[in-house]
């Protein structure tokens, strides 16, 4: 940074003394017509030391252009980590509201033009800041008269230059996010083809994408025309002081005040104005864009790290696994109660099972154990110690989750296996992934644990998919296990696998488990019915059978053939004899 | 600007050979036609630039006429016409200026537009096995970044031929005033053209280099974004974090190589300016003396050499982004180059409205038929099973479906079952046309008409399908219930909502119907998306439904009332439905048992047990895994029979 100002501030000097060599050269030339000789020895210094300072001047500007470049592109690179770091550290609450689209849009695009504006702006304004004022200041010294001339359109580019400015970074505000909106419409889009297709809905499609990217279209029309009105402007101001310059230092020439040569050097000194001045616009255009890229940075790096939300410290050792919830209440926006004062006990190495409807709150008690929300109300504690008070990096260490989504990245099997603990050995990872039922598929595979997946992940199936996230898990040997889900989309066939696959996993673990069929929750130490974020009954398998409550209902659903059920409720609508007893609520 | 957004993981071979032209014709050709419907903004745009042109070069040239005609001889009248000239000139050139600029943004934008219009509708013409085996992300580059690098391409182009205009006029200008000085001047011109032909092979593959370590820092980026969910419960970050850092590092090193790259070419045109000037100076005097050239001439001689190297400056400046340009076109238009395989035959008709019978005629099918590079998707769904009993290698792709003959009467409730890889989803596929069968190996009859004469829309429209993973749009609620009934009423969609038992948790979000999901609905369980999804296919009054897995993310208790409503909603519809919970598809008309792509068995639940074939096998495995380990849970079981 440093030395890109020296070699501007030099090349600068450089730069300043030419016009006055091009001017003394036409003086030498005038002098030598009214002379009638010829002063080659004159010339010949002249251009020598035209050439001289050219060379200076070139290498300097070498280094201001490249240490200028260099700088921004060292600023970019932070900028880059900084957020990549931020981002994987927001809490999920933060992802929940936020498209990957958009994200990637502010990580790209805004950076980008961050970058674009310490090169332009930091570097460069100063740059041509100071050849204004110090062309000024030479002009004004050589002939004050007409260097006033010289200079008066400065003051009207600068305000010209300052009223776009604001107008323009409200203008690149708004088409960057559009465009972010034009980008959720189209990852949408391009996701749910298969939606798109089976209503054949192309053209509603088409029509939403075309009115979004319209919008975008006519806003950077906008946007542009106010660059293009400043840029205009300020050229033409320049061209008007050129002009009076000519025409009143014409009359000076005229008049004696002053020579051909002098004029000449005021015109080539105007000269060396023409590139800033041009420039000017650029520069204006790339605040415009840097500022309101800088806001949208600074929305996300202003975020609270999760870390940062809670000043846990406490490292966890020897996890026996007694985990309890006390009078646990959350919600994920005010006002609408996700759960309502929950309390569960999970004593080490015994099986909690959370049974329930959709957004009962299931999958909100896992997910607030290893501390991706905050409880609103109550405590959760490990062993004793409060979650908030532990370090996340302890807690989640202790914690296996086998989550409902699962996602690949773009690595091996085994890189996707060992993917929480990187210093596995082949040999851990091949007993994770025969626990998990993978082992054999993987092996029959031409490359087998380096086969490469992807996002993706088409060389799995749903199942094999489920079981990767499985294997990940067991290499952790976490001694809290959660299971969201884990099962739902595999035949009875592949259920009975992992089930058998899991019961061994879970020896030892406390372990959560969430499952829409009983066969996986059956034999758990605890079941525990949800209903709203409520818990409406708990205890065993058996106990809960013989209390005739909701979930001996939900057994007998998936016991029994479905028509009886449904015969039986149609009875129940008509009041007549109830022969399931529970089915209805 | 950058913009390159979204370049992601897209890195082919292919893209080596594109990533390094400065000029592609072929890219050229094809986007003139994108031009040619404003071609009227495009001559406006065409002539201001002219008129801009003309009036810059002019300037100098009127310097030199106001010191050679007037100032010289002391006609100080003369002068200040030529000052009134020169205020007209300027005036002309702002105007010419801003009209130029701005309607060349308006072509640049109206061509963008288009681009992306026809992307995105030849994007919704492609098939899915197009998308099965197409990254999302790859195509988002392309859509996003690369027209987003065609529109900076349209701001160098613009830049690039104001140049050249100017760079010939400034030619021009020195060979009218003096022809021999003006080819003294230029001599350094060749020297030039060579330094520039030593310097492009460098500039070509450092700027390669930056290109390509982007894509790879964008890729690793977006990777950690989507998987951020894994990455915390992992514990991933500070691993993740080094690794990206050392991509990053590489990029920062690439930038660098390539910046000292382009800042080199600056003292050499510094140099060479200085040179011209020198030679303009030391034959232009001489000139002078023998009384062959006047002072002003000389004057505007410098100041024509100064300016005469600014476009020659930028137009190496602009190098990058013709690279990145070209590049990003060769792209769009690969993508656009892409033969949607699922077209409507040319007499393809209208279906009327179905009674919804459907019959399957010695129905075979495989991915490498729909298309060679679908393996992956063959592989999804259809070869697990496969490939542990020793069939298909990946290589050789085996038939997903064999000879299938099925005939499904109108209203008709069919259950699919199967292991998994028995083909029951490529079935669905099949008669959603997703895919299109190939001519010879059989054909899918609705209402007896073959579905690839129909219109795939007018086939579509009359049936709905539920998957397995439900898709929400971002919106609000009532608008992906009403999805593909943008003219259902309140009431239809509310009664939609209450059959599949979704009305009362919509009602119970703050803003009931007109809450907005957030990122497809993450603000919502899965179960809640799939009776949302639900509704959606419901209130599209379908002849066929199809449901595949719809409710394998819904507990027991909202499943028998979506069952429970389907009763109703289902009579006089056609539904095929794919289940593994076996136990809610006894009551279905008719159970088709698919093995390895076979038919195994169809008949009713108690024609199928009592034959003890496959269903029957599946049907105890259902509830083996309960009822073993607790026999004494009988009672339960007791009401059964």
């Amino acid at each position: 940074m440093v030395g890109a100002y020296t070699s501007m501030i030099g090349a600068t000097v450089a730069y300043l003394f030419l016009p006055r060599y091009f001017g003394e050269a036409i003086d030498t030339v005038k002098n030598m017509l009214e002379g009638g000789q010829l002063d080659n020895a004159a010339i010949f210094t002249i251009v020598g030391t035209i050439f001289v300072l050219s060379v200076i001047r070139g290498v300097l500007s070498f280094f201001q252009t490249y240490l200028g470049e260099a700088a921004s592109q060292y600023v970019s690179y932070d900028l880059r980590n900084k957020l990549y770091d931020h981002i994987q550290h927001l809490p999920f609450g933060f992802h929940d509201k936020h498209h990957t689209g958009n994200l990637m849009s502010r990580a790209i695009t805004d950076v980008e033009n961050i970058r674009m504006f310490v090169n332009m702006g930091v570097v460069r304004t100063p740059y041509f800041i100071a050849l204004f004022i110090v062309v000024a200041v030479i002009l004004l010294r050589m002939d004050w008269k007409l260097g006033l001339v010289a200079v008066s359109f400065m003051p009207f580019v600068a305000i010209q230059s300052g009223f776009a400015r604001l107008r323009m970074r409200r203008a690149w505000l708004i088409i960057q996010d559009m465009m972010a909106e034009l980008n959720t419409v189209l990852q949408e889009n391009l996701t749910g083809q298969r939606v798109v297709k089976a209503f054949a809905s192309e053209d509603f499609e088409n029509q939403k994408y075309n009115n979004q990217s319209r919008e975008v279209s006519t806003s950077v029309i906008r946007a542009e025309r106010l660059r293009v009105s400043n840029t205009a402007f300020t050229l033409f101001s320049f061209q008007i002081a050129l002009a009076l310059i000519l025409w009143f230092g014409g009359s000076r020439v005229i008049n004696g005040d002053m020579s051909i040569g002098e004029l000449a050097a005021f015109v080539f000194y105007m000269q060396i104005l023409a590139m800033p001045v041009r420039m000017s616009g650029m520069v204006v255009n790339s605040y415009a864009r840097a500022a309101s890229a800088g806001q949208r940075l600074f929305e996300i790096l202003d975020l609270k790290a999760e870390e940062e939300e809670a000043q846990g410290s406490t490292t966890l050792s020897n996890v026996k696994g007694h985990v309890k919830f006390e009078n646990v209440s959350f919600s994920y926006d005010e006002g609408v109660p996700v759960l309502k004062n929950i309390n569960i006990e999970a004593e080490p190495g015994k099986i909690i099972a959370l049974l329930g409807a959709p957004g009962s709150g299931k999958s909100s008690i896992i997910n607030l154990l290893p501390r991706f929300y905050h409880a609103d109300l109550g405590r959760i504690t490990i062993d004793g110690i409060d979650v908030n008070d532990i370090s996340l990096k302890s807690l989640r260490h202790n914690i296996g989750m086998v989550q409902q989504d699962v996602f690949l990245f773009t690595s091996t099997l085994e890189g996707n296996i060992i993917y929480g603990k990187e210093d596995a050995t082949y040999d851990e990872v091949v007993s994770a992934a025969s626990v998990a039922q993978l082992h054999d598929h993987i092996m029959s595979l031409d490359d087998g644990y380096d086969t490469a997946v992807g996002e993706r992940g088409s060389t799995l199936s749903g199942g094999q998919r489920q079981r990767m996230s499985i294997a990940r898990a067991v290499l952790l040997d976490p001694p809290i296990l959660i299971l969201d889900d884990s099962t739902s989309s595999v035949d009875a066939n592949t259920e009975e696998e992992i089930r058998k696959a899991m019961e061994e996993v879970m020896e030892g673990r406390t372990t959560f488990i969430i499952a829409h069929r009983l066969s996986t929750v059956h034999r758990a130490d605890e079941i525990i019915v949800l209903d709203k974020g409520e818990v409406v009954e708990r205890g065993t398998h058996q106990e809960l059978l013989a209390k005739n409550g909701k979930y001996r209902e939900i057994y007998e659903l998936q016991l029994r053939p479905q028509e009886e059920v449904l015969r039986d409720m149609d009875l129940d609508d008509d009041g007549k004899a109830i022969v399931s007893g529970r089915a209805n609520r | 600007m950058h913009g390159s957004a979204f370049q992601g993981v897209s890195r082919g071979q292919v893209d080596e050979v594109t990533f390094g032209r400065v000029y592609d014709r072929q890219v050229i050709l094809r986007l003139l036609p994108y031009v040619f419907p404003y071609k009227r903004l495009a001559l406006i745009a065409t002539v201001a630039m002219l008129v801009y042109t003309v009036s810059q070069v002019s300037i100098p040239y009127m310097i030199k006429l106001g010191i050679d005609q007037f100032i010289d001889v002391g006609d100080f009248s003369g002068l200040t016409v030529l000052f009134g000239v020169f205020i007209a000139v300027a005036c002309t050139n702002w105007v010419a200026n801003y009209t130029q600029q701005l309607y060349m943004e308006k072509v640049g934008q109206g061509v963008l537009y288009d681009l992306r219009r026809t992307l995105f509708a030849h994007l919704q013409k492609l098939s899915l096995s197009y998308y099965d085996k197409t990254e999302v992300g790859r195509i988002m580059s392309r859509v996003q970044g690369d027209v987003w690098q065609l529109q900076e391409f349209m701001n160098v182009v613009i830049m690039t031929l104001a140049d050249l205009l100017s760079l010939a006029g400034i030619i021009i200008m020195l060979l009218i005033m003096d022809l021999k000085l003006g080819l003294i001047t230029m001599a350094v011109l060749p020297l030039l053209i060579l330094i520039m032909a030593v310097w492009q092979p460098f500039a070509v593959k450092a700027f390669l280099r930056v290109r390509r370590a982007i894509s790879i820092v964008n890729g690793a980026l977006n990777e950690n974004i989507t998987g951020v969910r894994v990455v915390q419960a992992m514990n991933r970050q500070n691993r993740n974090l080094q690794q990206f850092d050392e991509k990053n590092s590489e990029h920062l090193f690439s930038n660098l190589v390539a910046s000292k790259l382009s800042s080199g070419l600056i003292p050499v045109v510094d140099i060479l300016t200085a040179v011209a000037i020198g030679l303009a100076i030391i034959f232009g005097s001489r000139m002078v003396s023998l009384s062959q050239l006047e002072v002003g001439v000389l004057v505007a001689f410098i100041m024509y050499v100064q300016r005469f190297f600014d476009p020659i400056r930028n137009l190496t400046m602009q190098y990058t982004q013709l690279q990145r340009s070209m590049a990003s076109g060769a792209r769009i238009f690969e993508l656009l180059d892409v033969e949607p395989d699922l077209v409507d035959t040319e007499n393809a008709t209208d279906l009327p409205r179905l009674t919804g019978a459907v019959e399957l005629r010695d129905l075979s099918f495989s991915y490498a038929a729909a298309s060679k590079e679908v393996q992956t998707m063959a592989r999804e769904t259809g070869e697990e099973r496969n490939g542990t009993n020793g069939h298909g290698d990946g290589n050789e792709l085996p038939d997903v479906l064999k000879n299938l003959n099925l005939e499904i009467k109108a209203g008709e409730t069919v259950a699919i079952v199967g292991p998994t890889g028995a083909g029951k989803t490529t079935l669905v596929s099949l008669i959603s046309r997703f895919y299109d069968v190939p001519r010879g190996r059989g054909s899918i009859l609705v209402d007896g008409t073959d579905i690839r004469d129909v219109t795939r829309g007018s086939l579509a429209g009359q049936m709905s399908m539920v998957l397995q993973e439900p898709f929400l749009f971002s919106g609000t609620v009532r608008d992906n219930i009403k999805y593909n009934k943008l003219d259902a009423t309140q009431e239809q969609m509310e009664e939609a909502a209450k059959a599949v038992g979704a009305h009362d948790f919509i009602m119970s979000m703050e803003e009931g119907y007109d809450t907005y999901l957030a990122e497809r609905g993450v603000n919502l369980s899965l179960g809640q998306r799939q009776l949302i999804s639900f509704a959606r296919a419901i209130v599209a009054d379908p002849r066929i439904l199809i449901l595949d897995e719809a409710t394998a993310n819904i507990d027991s208790y909202t499943e028998m009332l979506i069952q429970r409503a389907l009763q109703k909603l289902l009579v006089g519809r056609t539904a095929i439905v794919i289940a593994h919970r076996l136990s809610t598809i006894r009551g279905a008309d008719k159970i088709v048992v698919l093995n390895l792509g076979e038919i195994m068995e169809v008949g009713t639940h108690e024609e199928l047990m009592n034959s003890e074939g496959l269903y029957a096998h599946l049907y105890h495995m259902n509830y083996a895994s309960i009822e073993a380990p607790e026999p004494a849970t009988a009672n339960g079981a007791s009401s059964r029979d």
